[in-house]
């Protein structure tokens, strides 16, 4: 009697305990949700049921999919080449980030050269300046470097911002490669390059995914240095595009959320793809600290 | 500047050992080294010593004073920092102890909690902001046809615009937060939580004397972390508010894109100097937390 008892008290504990649950976790789901599947809302609704108020359109459309990409209305003209521009960028960033970060911290971590910390700390350094200050003078330098308009100038930028972020995290990453096998390697006879090379890459691959998804992804979705650094219609990337809507009075808002959506689902699927390297890479390095 | 410290370093460091491995060591650290220097010095060192310089003029300063706009700025921006973030923070790690429980759909939630972390912010900004549109957004929409009555204005009252782009901005940044103390909740030992239990504790005192005296060095950490990051946060001010109704709800981060526009770049420039006082000593702490 008394076990049933303490059953039954427990019995209505645990469903204390899920109800709480839920009443965390259905506001939790619907703060999340609203403004993504406004937007999903809008890509899928006819141009004038977009603003009803209703939870699912009466008629669902895929006609804004082909309005955007038929680029068939004068704000998307090159959809495509923008989208184009954008994947450049990203990639161009990546790269260069990975090249940049990966011999930096090989020098820094591995090598043990004489200033390694310091250049840690001045990149350290860098990361800690809020990007939007950094912002107008880079406007300024890229101006005086002739580099405006042109992929190359958001590529250094981006990567000017990415690479201190990247150093860091493959520093603590190498840290924690033993020290022994440099020794060893050396023994043989391997130059530092053929450490770098047959060893430190190898070892290094689960971070250097990890810093070259975070460098395509900053770089994919930024927004301010875009715009200041690209300006030419056939020269920005997608998010300036997009920003552009706003400047005009009869902005297709529909197309607007189209387009928007298409250009969101890139990085949410390499995300998604990438999310064991991202959690472990990434957040380690915030932890530690 | 860097690089030749590093060399006169390395230099001397050769001379007083004279293996030939180890300089040669040297020799490819600086190799390997040069790419990150080269684009500090391009592309930081230059641009911030000609920011100082346009910003050297003292008469700058006095037009920055007599700026309302300015001085609104320094409000707003104080305003976001504290409020934002203590709100978003004190969410992530509420949410974080939520995210441990084990239940197949908590990890569900999970997965789609990261939405708006893994989006860029353009379109979801844009979607929140057609939102509130006061005569076609879904929101006031649904409240004329709940109380017949026009909604508010939204973005055109100061004070509710930029309690919106707080929102906005807690909205994209909370996901990553509230992984960062669940990965730092997931380090405490289980075991620790059993003793408490056997002891009968409840969960205030579970996370009063367990979870937060484990947990308070990360979540300071990531407070001012967050601080720095929102003091750049260029895109839940500008693209929710434009920094308007009236230059109202600027930020620092916003504001000196303004001053571009208008064409007075040493008034922006300006604007970025006299927030160092207030970045400085942010990142000085945070350097000597993350680099011992």
């Amino acid at each position: 009697m008394r076990l049933r008892l303490m059953n039954v008290r427990r019995g209505l504990r645990g469903i204390g305990l899920e109800a709480g649950l839920l009443l965390i976790g259905i506001p939790v789901l619907l703060w999340t949700l609203i403004p993504i599947y406004h937007m999903l809302l809008f890509a899928i609704s006819p141009k004038d049921a977009a603003f009803s108020g209703q939870l699912w359109p009466t008629n669902p459309t895929l006609r804004n999919f082909e309005m955007v990409m038929g680029q068939k209305h004068h704000f998307l003209y090159h959809f495509w080449l923008q989208m184009w521009n954008s994947l450049v960028i990203s990639v161009g960033t990546a790269v260069i980030t990975l090249f940049v970060a990966t011999a930096a911290a090989f020098a820094i971590s591995r090598l043990r050269m004489k200033g390694g910390r310091l250049v840690m700390n001045l990149a350290l350094l860098t990361y800690f300046i809020p990007a939007a200050f950094l912002a107008v003078p880079m406007y300024k330098t890229m101006g005086m470097y002739g580099l405006l308009n042109s992929d190359w100038s958001l590529v250094l930028a981006m990567a000017t911002l990415s690479s201190p972020y990247a150093i860091w995290i493959l520093r603590q990453a190498s840290d924690k490669l033993p020290v022994e096998l440099d020794e060893a390697a050396m023994i043989d006879g391997a130059s530092p390059f053929q450490l770098f090379r047959l060893i430190y890459l190898p070892l290094m691959v689960p971070s250097l995914i990890a810093v070259g998804t975070y460098a395509l992804l900053l770089a994919w979705n930024e927004y301010l240095y875009a715009f200041l650094l690209l300006s030419k219609d056939t020269a920005i990337t997608l998010p300036v595009a997009l920003g552009n809507f706003l400047s005009a009075d009869d902005s297709p808002w529909e197309l607007l959320m189209t387009a928007g959506f298409l250009y969101a689902l890139p990085p949410a699927a390499i995300y998604y793809a990438f999310r064991r390297y991202m959690s472990s890479g990434l957040t380690a390095g915030a932890v530690k600290g | 500047m860097t690089s030749t410290t590093i060399e006169t370093a390395a230099r001397r460091d050769t001379s007083r050992r004279a293996g030939f491995a180890l300089s040669e060591k040297q020799t490819w650290g600086l190799l390997f080294v040069a790419p990150y220097v080269a684009i500090f010095i391009g592309f930081v060192v230059f641009p911030v010593g000609y920011s100082f310089w346009l910003a050297r003029d003292p008469q700058l300063y006095v037009q920055l004073a007599a700026d309302p706009i300015f001085l609104r700025t320094i409000i707003n921006t104080f305003i976001f920092l504290v409020v934002a973030i203590n709100l978003k923070m004190a969410l992530a790690l509420f949410l974080s102890g939520f995210f441990t429980h084990k239940r197949w759909w908590v990890k569900v939630l999970a997965v789609l909690f990261v939405l708006p972390w893994a989006v860029p912010s353009i379109p979801t900004i844009l979607s929140v902001r057609f939102m509130l549109n006061p005569e076609w957004g879904v929101i006031n929409t649904l409240i004329f046809k709940l109380t017949a009555e026009d909604g508010p204005n939204w973005l055109n009252d100061p004070a509710l615009a930029l309690s919106l782009s707080m929102m906005v901005h807690i909205w994209k940044s909370l996901p990553f937060w509230t992984l960062i103390l669940l990965a730092g909740r997931l380090a405490i030992p289980g075991e620790l939580y059993e003793a408490a239990s056997v002891d009968g504790a409840g969960a205030w005192h579970r996370f009063r004397y367990i979870t937060w005296p484990s947990m308070s060095t990360l979540y300071v950490t990531c407070t001012l972390l967050s601080m720095i990051f929102t003091v750049g946060d260029f895109n839940s001010v500008y693209l929710l508010t434009g920094g308007g109704p009236a230059d109202l709800t600027h930020v620092l981060a916003t504001l000196g894109i303004r001053y571009l526009r208008l064409d007075q770049i040493g008034m922006a420039m300006a604007s970025i100097v006299c927030a160092l006082p207030l970045i400085l000593p942010l990142v000085f702490f945070m350097m000597k937390r993350l680099s011992r």
